[in-house]
């Protein structure tokens, strides 16, 4: 009797299984939010420095156009303008991401919808391989052959914003390509089979059906794919030029947060004004993630109703 | 589920033997570390010293990274490292302690303009250098070249170059906002790709894809330095704090001695402290050696 | 207006060419790099240690510190990622406010440029822990680096097993844990592997988060000595190393031996090389895997 009564009111061997399990991956998931917390507060503290420590004024900050840290102007302030380079992320981002996403779209389209075998043979291995190029290659190649292209085309040196967001187009092409293949993968079998029961044509089916199911997961990609673009450093400073001047059109020398930032930060010494100025520009790039981020996640909420 | 179970115990009892078995057979040397970070122009000569000092010397490892004149100036300060290589004096870096840190010069390094061949330039006075630098002139004909607007590259502000190049070779004037770069090799390979394309760097980055032109008909080589004729060159620096222990002050006279002077310092592209007819002060003060 | 069939017609042409056009360019793209690159390898260049100021310089002490960082990297960021992505899909409230914040904070350490991680591994690890610029700071920074894409990868891999499978487990009285562990996983298998694999690509490629914390130098290496606990074992994981990425980037932007245009470009190529063979030999275990752990025949 009691040996019955024990079992009944005794965990199984399952359930503790069940919640040793449950442990363990909260566990791995907090210590990602441990990790991401720690750099937050530590890109902020430093970030935020500017603006305390140094008593560097925020407005100034964000729309001034001048920087050059370690000078002064004639009232003593020093010219720490972000405005060139938050200008520049951004057109870099936005044009490569609205040159890549049609094209990503299209072949996603291509190795799901109308030949997922030659998609899956050729275009998916293909993709996953390019991921694997360093980005310091991606900078060469650039360098070797569209900053030419660009200076052929458009006249100057050819080092600017077009020459970055053709590089980047190549880099998150593969990104946005195969998380857009996975979201369309993921849409269920019988929305397509229900639509060409209606009667729809195949592009009918996509275009009506199957990208509008998967339109909050494009969106997703297209933001991995724009923050990759947002984070990427190497080889967009080997092509945009490096000019921390505001953009005059897409082929002048302009500057990126990132590849000021990578440039600067060996040079500069830790917990010096030009040092500080630097991680708060990591900071805007956080935020203006964060931003993005946001936004995005309005827009699929939106699709997903 | 048992055997799996058994297999599982079995590898983590055998990998767990072999590193035990490991630790207890490893090499006991009373190692000495000695970590150098700093600038990336000196890490090659500092590595290579290394290698051959921990070659000479059983049980020492000299551990050399790069990182930036800046990140090693700062860790050195700190106490994080060992050496911090710099290619500029401790004074000139802002937030940097000049009066902690000791100087050690280990070797000179010149620097001079270069330009992309298409500009068609083989001289040009230190007025016009300058003059290039601030954008007063702003095509090669201006200054008696091909007619081809200038494209000015610098080297990103902080870096030890472009302050060696704007002190002595624009005699302190401001290079006008341009294009950056924080490489001696993406300078030179952007000035030898891109038409009327001018920028400086050391002179062990100078190679044929480039034209090294005439300074006030000076031609910029070794012994025009040596004799302070050539005026843009700056010492190579590796700073300790305070007084080096005796390992570390061991290993930097190994890199100021005669072997690594003659052999290795030439060979990558610097010249030998020893060789220098004059030296030149933190501000500038030129005094003859002899 | 053009009626159904056209207009199926023509969007099918054109998804063609979209396909065409970037098949195109990635063909063209690693072209270049293999073209520019293979002749210079040889036997020689891929095992011969690297030289600082003359030409002859090999990569072999590169290549072999990118593969066992790339080792170690994953042996700590997946099974982080694993359990993070199995509490994502398969425990947590996907409608609670908390589960959002996380996901969010996951893709935000995504779009962090490498440089500010690998600063952060340098201040951290190399100096505050005292790890010196050694295998196991680029590891770990690598990890905070990798986590992001390959948490989301499992995830997104977790999602696309029907819910059916779960509702089968749990039918047959099965804890969520068995279910994952017995039904779900397995058959999640091919998709993580291959999430493991983009991941590595972009492990094995990366250069900045690398270069203030595992370092660029490569000291040369004792390979006959496999003992991790020698300074200059292959297996120490607390010597600096210098991986092919970074002596790409270092080659690049500092190099003054004579023949490095050749080196970048021959180490470029074998960094593709050595991504393909990896991708080709994920493709086929996770076949196998699947095979074995599923009844799939």
């Amino acid at each position: 009797m009691d040996n019955i009564r024990e079992s009944l009111l005794k965990q199984s061997a399952a359930t503790r299984k069940d919640r040793f399990g449950r442990y363990i991956s909260l566990a791995a998931l907090l210590l990602i939010v441990v990790v991401v917390l720690s750099i937050f507060w530590f890109v902020a503290s430093k970030g935020l420095a500017t603006f305390f420590a140094n008593k560097v004024n925020l407005w100034d900050f964000l729309t001034g156009t001048k920087w050059a840290p370690g000078q002064k102007d004639a009232n003593g302030h020093p010219f720490v303008g972000a405005a060139p380079m938050i200008v520049g992320s951004f057109l870099v981002t936005l044009i490569s991401a609205l040159i890549a996403t049609p094209f990503a779209i299209g072949t996603a389209v291509f190795m799901t919808e109308i030949s997922p075998k030659r998609g899956a043979k050729i275009l998916g291995p293909v993709t996953e391989l390019l991921v694997g190029i360093p980005s310091v290659v991606y900078g060469f190649i650039g360098l070797s052959v569209i900053v030419p292209v660009m200076r052929h085309l458009f006249g100057g040196s050819g080092f600017g914003i077009l020459a970055g967001a053709m590089v980047l187009f190549v880099m998150i092409l593969p990104t946005v390509t195969s998380m857009t293949v996975d979201t369309l993968k993921s849409v269920p079998r019988h929305y397509r089979e229900s639509s060409l029961a209606l009667g729809a044509t195949r592009w009918q089916m996509i275009y009506k059906v199957i990208l509008r199911a998967a339109t909050p997961g494009i969106l997703t990609a297209v933001v991995f794919g724009m923050a990759r673009a947002f984070g990427e450093a190497l080889a967009v400073q080997m092509v945009v030029g490096n000019a921390a001047l505001m953009p005059q059109n897409l082929t002048s020398p302009a500057a990126t947060l990132t590849s000021v930032l990578t440039q600067g930060i060996g040079n500069t010494v830790m917990g010096s004004l030009e040092n500080n100025a630097l991680w708060s520009l990591a900071l805007i790039l956080l935020l203006m993630s964060l931003v993005f981020n946001s936004v995005i996640r309005a827009i699929a909420k939106k699709g997903a109703m | 589920m048992k055997r799996s179970w058994l297999i599982s115990a079995a590898i983590v009892v055998v990998v767990g033997g072999l590193l035990a078995l490991g630790y207890t057979t490893r090499e006991k040397n009373g190692s000495v570390n000695i970590t150098a970070v700093g600038s990336t122009a000196l890490q090659p000569l500092v590595e290579a010293a290394g290698e051959d000092y921990a070659a000479k010397n059983m049980g020492v490892f000299v551990n050399v990274q790069g990182g930036g004149t800046g990140t090693g100036l700062a860790q050195v300060q700190q106490g994080a490292v060992d050496l911090g290589n710099s290619d500029m004096f401790a004074e000139e870096k802002d937030g940097i302690k000049a009066n902690q840190l000791v100087d050690h010069k280990v070797a000179i390094v010149g620097i001079a303009p270069m330009l992309n061949k298409q500009a068609n330039i083989k001289n040009l006075t230190q007025d016009q250098l300058i003059a290039i630098f601030t954008k007063k002139v702003t095509n090669w004909k201006q200054v008696g070249g091909a007619d081809l607007p200038i494209v000015l590259v610098n080297r990103v502000s902080g870096s030890g170059t472009r302050a060696t190049f704007e002190k002595w070779g624009l005699k302190g004037a401001e290079s006008a906002d341009a294009q950056e770069q924080d490489s001696s090799g993406m300078v030179r390979s952007i000035v030898s790709t891109t038409p009327g394309a001018v920028s400086y760097a050391a002179f062990a980055y100078l190679d044929k894809t480039v034209s090294v032109p005439t300074l006030n008909g000076v031609k910029a080589d070794d012994d025009n330095v040596k004799d302070g004729k050539w005026p843009i060159w700056s010492y190579e620096h590796v700073y300790t704090k305070g007084k080096p222990t005796k390992d570390v002050q061991a290993f930097l006279d190994f890199i100021d001695s005669k072997h690594i002077q003659t052999t290795l310092v030439p060979q990558l592209g610097y010249i030998a402290i020893h060789d220098m007819e004059i030296s030149r002060d933190v501000n500038g003060k030129i005094t003859s050696e002899n | 207006m053009l009626n159904p069939k056209q207009a199926d017609k023509i969007a099918s042409a054109i998804l063609y060419a979209i396909a065409g056009f970037v098949i195109l360019i990635l063909a063209a793209l690693l072209g270049y790099i293999l073209y520019q690159g293979v002749p210079h390898l040889s036997w020689h260049f891929l095992t011969a240690p690297a030289t600082a100021f003359t030409a002859g310089g090999g990569i072999g002490i590169q290549l072999f510190n990118s593969l066992y960082l790339l080792v170690i990297t994953m042996l700590i960021s997946f099974p982080i990622a694993l359990g993070a992505g199995i509490y994502l899909n398969e425990y947590a409230n996907k409608k609670s406010r908390a589960t959002a914040l996380i996901r969010t904070a996951i893709e935000i350490l995504s779009s962090l440029p490498s440089v500010v991680v690998g600063l952060f591994g340098f201040l951290l690890f190399v100096v505050q822990f005292k790890l010196g610029f050694s295998i196991l700071s680029g590891a770990i920074s690598l990890t905070f680096f990798n986590l992001p894409l390959l948490t989301r990868s499992v995830e997104e891999s977790l999602r696309t097993i029907p819910d059916l499978q779960r509702e089968a487990g749990a039918a047959l009285g099965l804890s969520r844990w068995e279910t994952v562990g017995h039904i779900i996983l397995p058959a999640a298998l091919p998709s993580i592997v291959t999430g493991v694999v983009l991941s590595a690509g972009r492990v094995f490629g990366e250069a900045a988060a690398l270069i203030y914390t595992a370092g660029q130098s490569a000291p040369a290496l004792d390979f006959t000595d496999w003992n991790p606990f020698n300074v200059s074992s292959p297996l120490n994981i607390m010597r600096p190393a210098e991986t092919l990425a970074v002596h790409i980037w270092k080659v690049n932007s500092e190099g003054i031996m004579p023949d490095a245009a050749a080196v970048s470009a021959g180490s470029s190529a074998v960094l593709i090389i050595a991504v393909l063979l990896f991708n080709f030999f994920a493709r086929y275990l996770s076949g196998v895997l699947f095979k074995r752990l599923t009844a799939t025949k």
